[in-house]
């Protein structure tokens, strides 16, 4: 059976009454591990509240579909700034992924390096807690420091501290025009330095990725005023040098909506790593991963895409590295999905789990035990 | 305002607690005469005084850490102090606790330009983090108006912003990992030189905390490359509904300056006054200013200016070179001075939707008629961010609480359109009994159960945030605890 309230209130009274476990989700798009219990599904609670384009403001029930928010920004010339990426392809996953799904797991995409993750977007917070109870944290401005910030806390917690029914956040213009500049031929070690360099301008690099496949193609996006961007191109191609390409528009924005969704290890067979890393210790990773292992890198290098045979443990390839490990895509069971925290980090995360739901119905299994 | 009734059981003991911690700091290191604990009895909220019981100022996390746990097995309250400029009262001392201030832990850890961080002691200013790295072109970002004397220690307490937040967003954003000293000495690490958390999002729960979750003594912090160079353009209007509809078209535009400023015809009279900056007498002036090359910055000058026209300003006004661009910026940055000269004065931090800004200017306007006392309004009306000045004299009886009660009704307004009580100074004791016109009973317990988890006695700066009312029943625990 599966729930889906349509009003706040009615979800409040479906989690009071709840008697076992609740799989909460959005739109079961970016399902991570092996959730169990009955569905409670968000997608009821739906539509924008309220946007305001003068004040960069968009609030918006949990269940709203992405392209709804999307379409609304699109209309007036903004955007989401943290490029949520769609988790379809790589997961092989259908349905219609909701703004409560994007805020609920913190997707960023390439665009994070620069404008920030989805948690440093978000204003406000509705949820409802593992007890039934409606709390309201933050609101729709966009400096608030009022009390703790819950709504970064909720932010990436996965429906395990409450479900979201209400989410407001900020919003940017959509630059004018985009271009990316392309530099072959660099092995790991070289490109992170490239990128470290163009990332340490002052030139404004809004995606820094890397795609070793092919003898190495190195991006560097940058966005804004036209003469804006292809000024920042020169200065950049004379501080970098070497064989460099240039993608304008669409030939860019395409570029790098494949590198926000992974869609190079879309349809594969293997196990699919996110690996968060400081950006100078990835080529030294990247090495201990061996030949079996097919990466990607986004911010800058900080980010490694791994593909890897099947049970790989590349958590355990972090050894000795500051940084965390996700496993996104994984047949078994038998790793945990998420990297597991320090101890005294541990206990700080269940004693707030045991506050925010102390029956332990939502989503148990996820995020920790 | 009211403070917790002090415990006399821990003033008694007083000779006990001091001699613990002198054994485990320097022999300047604790500080428990009275005629010396003075210095630390208010912040920049002078209103309101109390002396502790003593202060410490450890040199490392190891002796953080030692202090804490001593407190923590005496059952001392401890309130968390950076350089004590919050206007808050965030480090307003109670009779009964111990002062921890981090006033040693200056040190640079390590600065990497590679990956673009450095790693500071929380004692350090924010303006010598800049300090730090600015011969190298870097810089850190959020800038709160009195960063030359600033701790970063307070500004993870009271996730600080400043005028550039509107393009660089305030301390949250720019915070990458903590190394943390929990109530009972613990010592943990919270993120680091890598991106975002493994877990839940510890980071954010404490940055803002206002020290009441841990003492954070080292922090890994985002720099950045200074642009290429920055302008500022002046504008002025006959009336602050028009200047409000001007701010709301620059950013409807798709031009993201990186500060826009907004002034009120009180606060220019002032600034004029004092500062002599040459500004129009006009109902509004806003100072937005815009960064990049020289090509980049006219190209997005020539925007703003364009819809600035449409809007009939009294006057606009370009920098052309660095001296005029100083002359823009000087009235504003002489503000607060100005205030100052002609009055005492309570400085407001309240952020209202862009949108509503012309009708609680007005709003602000009747209620400051109402109560007899001047309100300038000077703001970073990019992000809505209000500081409403109310004119007062302190040596005038009752002239306090009459300023309090208008500053109450003006944040009561500030929630009342969809804002909040406090955008970048924090709630400390200023705003603690406000909370519940912004927070219905369940929010606040569910904000209180954090504090339960990270520090169950409730001993860190146990009387702030939360109404006392609210919070009584916790800190109540610690006493029957002893």
């Amino acid at each position: 059976m599966k729930m889906i309230p349509e009003t706040e209130a009615e979800l409040a009274e479906s989690i009071a009454a709840a008697t076992g476990p609740l799989h909460v989700r959005g739109g079961g798009t970016r399902s991570a591990g092996a959730p169990r219990g009955e569905i409670l599904q968000t997608g009821g609670l739906s539509g924008i509240t309220l946007y305001e384009p003068g004040a960069l403001t968009m609030v918006a029930q949990a269940g709203t579909p992405l392209s709804e928010v999307e379409a609304a920004l699109e209309a007036e010339g903004q955007r989401l700034a943290f490029e949520p990426m769609d988790h379809r392809p790589l997961l092989g996953t259908e349905g219609t992924p909701t703004i409560g799904g994007v805020v609920a797991a913190n997707v960023s995409g390439p665009r994070r390096i620069q404008a920030g993750a989805c948690r440093d977007f978000m204003l406000g917070v509705r949820f409802v807690d593992g007890a039934g109870t409606v709390v309201k944290n933050g609101g729709r401005v966009m400096k608030n420091v009022t009390g703790y910030d819950l709504v970064k806390l909720m932010t990436g917690s996965r429906g395990t501290l409450g479900v979201l029914t209400e989410v407001s956040f900020k919003v940017l213009p959509k630059p004018a025009f985009e271009a990316s500049l392309v530099l072959h031929g660099l092995d790991a070690g070289a490109a992170v330095a490239a990128l470290s360099s163009a990332l340490g301008s002052p030139f404004e690099v809004s995606g820094a990725a890397h795609d070793p496949a092919e003898g190495g193609r190195t991006l560097l996006r940058l966005e804004g005023f036209e003469a804006s961007v292809r000024y920042r191109l020169n200065q950049l191609t004379e501080r970098l040098g070497g064989e460099v390409t240039v993608l304008e528009d669409e030939d860019s924005t395409e570029v790098w909506r494949g590198l926000r969704d992974v869609t190079a290890f879309a349809g594969t067979e293997g196990d699919v790593w996110r690996l968060s890393v400081k950006p100078s210790d990835a080529a030294a990773v990247l090495d201990r991963m061996g030949g079996e292992v097919r990466t990607l890198l986004d911010w800058g290098g900080g980010l490694i895409w791994a593909l890897a045979p099947e049970s790989t443990d590349l958590r355990g390839r972090l050894h000795g590295v500051g940084g965390h490990a996700t496993r996104v895509r994984a047949k078994d069971t038998d790793l945990p999905v998420f990297h597991p925290e320090p101890a005294p980090l541990a206990q700080v995360s269940a004693g707030l789990r045991q506050r925010f739901d102390p029956r332990g119905i939502l989503n148990p299994g996820l995020m920790g035990t | 305002m009211q403070m917790p009734t002090p415990d006399s059981a821990i003033l008694a003991r007083k000779p006990q607690i001091v001699a613990r911690l002198q054994k485990v700091l320097a022999p300047d290191a604790v500080i428990s005469e009275e005629a010396e604990t003075r210095a630390y009895e208010c912040d920049a909220l002078t209103a309101y005084r109390c002396p502790p019981l003593a202060v410490v100022l450890p040199a490392s996390t190891e002796e953080v850490s030692a202090v804490l746990r001593i407190c923590h097995e005496e059952d001392v309250p401890v309130v968390p102090r950076g350089s004590g400029t919050s206007l808050a009262g965030g480090a307003l001392p109670t009779a009964d606790c111990v002062i921890l201030g981090v006033a040693r832990l200056t040190e640079v850890l390590e600065t990497d330009y590679d990956n673009r961080f450095i790693r500071v002691q929380t004692g350090r200013t924010n303006l010598s983090v800049t300090g730090a790295v600015e011969e190298n072109g870097f810089f850190y970002a959020p800038d709160p108006s009195s960063q030359l004397a600033c701790a970063i220690a307070g500004n993870i307490a009271m996730n600080s912003g400043g005028a550039h937040c509107l393009k660089y967003g305030v301390t949250t954003n720019n915070l990458l990992g903590v190394t943390m000293v929990m109530m009972d000495g613990t010592v943990t690490e919270i993120g680091g030189a890598h991106l975002d958390a493994a877990g839940y999002d510890l980071l954010g729960l404490i940055c803002g905390s206002e020290g009441q979750l841990g003492v954070v003594t080292e922090a890994t912090l985002r720099i950045l490359h200074k642009p290429e160079g920055a302008r500022p353009v002046l504008m002025g209007f006959d009336s602050n509904e028009v200047a409000g509809e001007c701010v709301s078209d620059i950013i409807k535009a798709g031009v993201l300056p990186v500060a826009i400023e907004f002034m009120d015809r009180p606060c220019i009279e002032a600034c004029e006054a004092f500062a002599k900056a040459g500004y129009p007498m006009c109902e509004a002036l806003l100072i937005v200013e815009v960064e990049g090359s020289d090509a980049e910055i006219d190209e997005q000058l020539g925007l703003i200016l364009q819809i600035a026209r449409r809007h009939n300003p009294v006057e606009l006004r370009e920098a052309k070179d660095a001296d005029e661009a100083g002359r823009i910026w000087l009235g504003r940055k002489s503000a607060f001075g100005a205030m100052g000269q002609i009055n005492d004065y309570m400085c407001l931090d309240g952020t209202i939707p862009v949108s509503s800004l012309p009708h609680v200017l007005g709003r602000i306007r009747d209620l400051s008629d109402q109560y007899g006392l001047k309100v300038a309004n000077v703001f970073h009306a990019g992000d809505g961010n209000m500081h409403p000045l109310i004119l007062f004299d302190a040596n005038k009886e009752g002239d306090l609480e009459l300023c309090e009660a208008l500053g109450a009704d003006i944040l009561r307004l500030c929630v009342e359109v969809g804002g909040c009580l406090t955008g970048e100074h924090g709630v400390g004791i200023e705003k603690r009994d406000l909370m519940v016109d912004q927070y219905d009973p369940a929010d606040l317990e569910c904000q209180m159960a954090v504090k339960d988890v990270f520090d169950p006695q409730w001993l860190l700066n146990p009387a702030k945030v939360f109404p006392l009312d609210a919070s009584e029943s916790r800190r109540s625990l610690a006493l029957a605890a002893e």
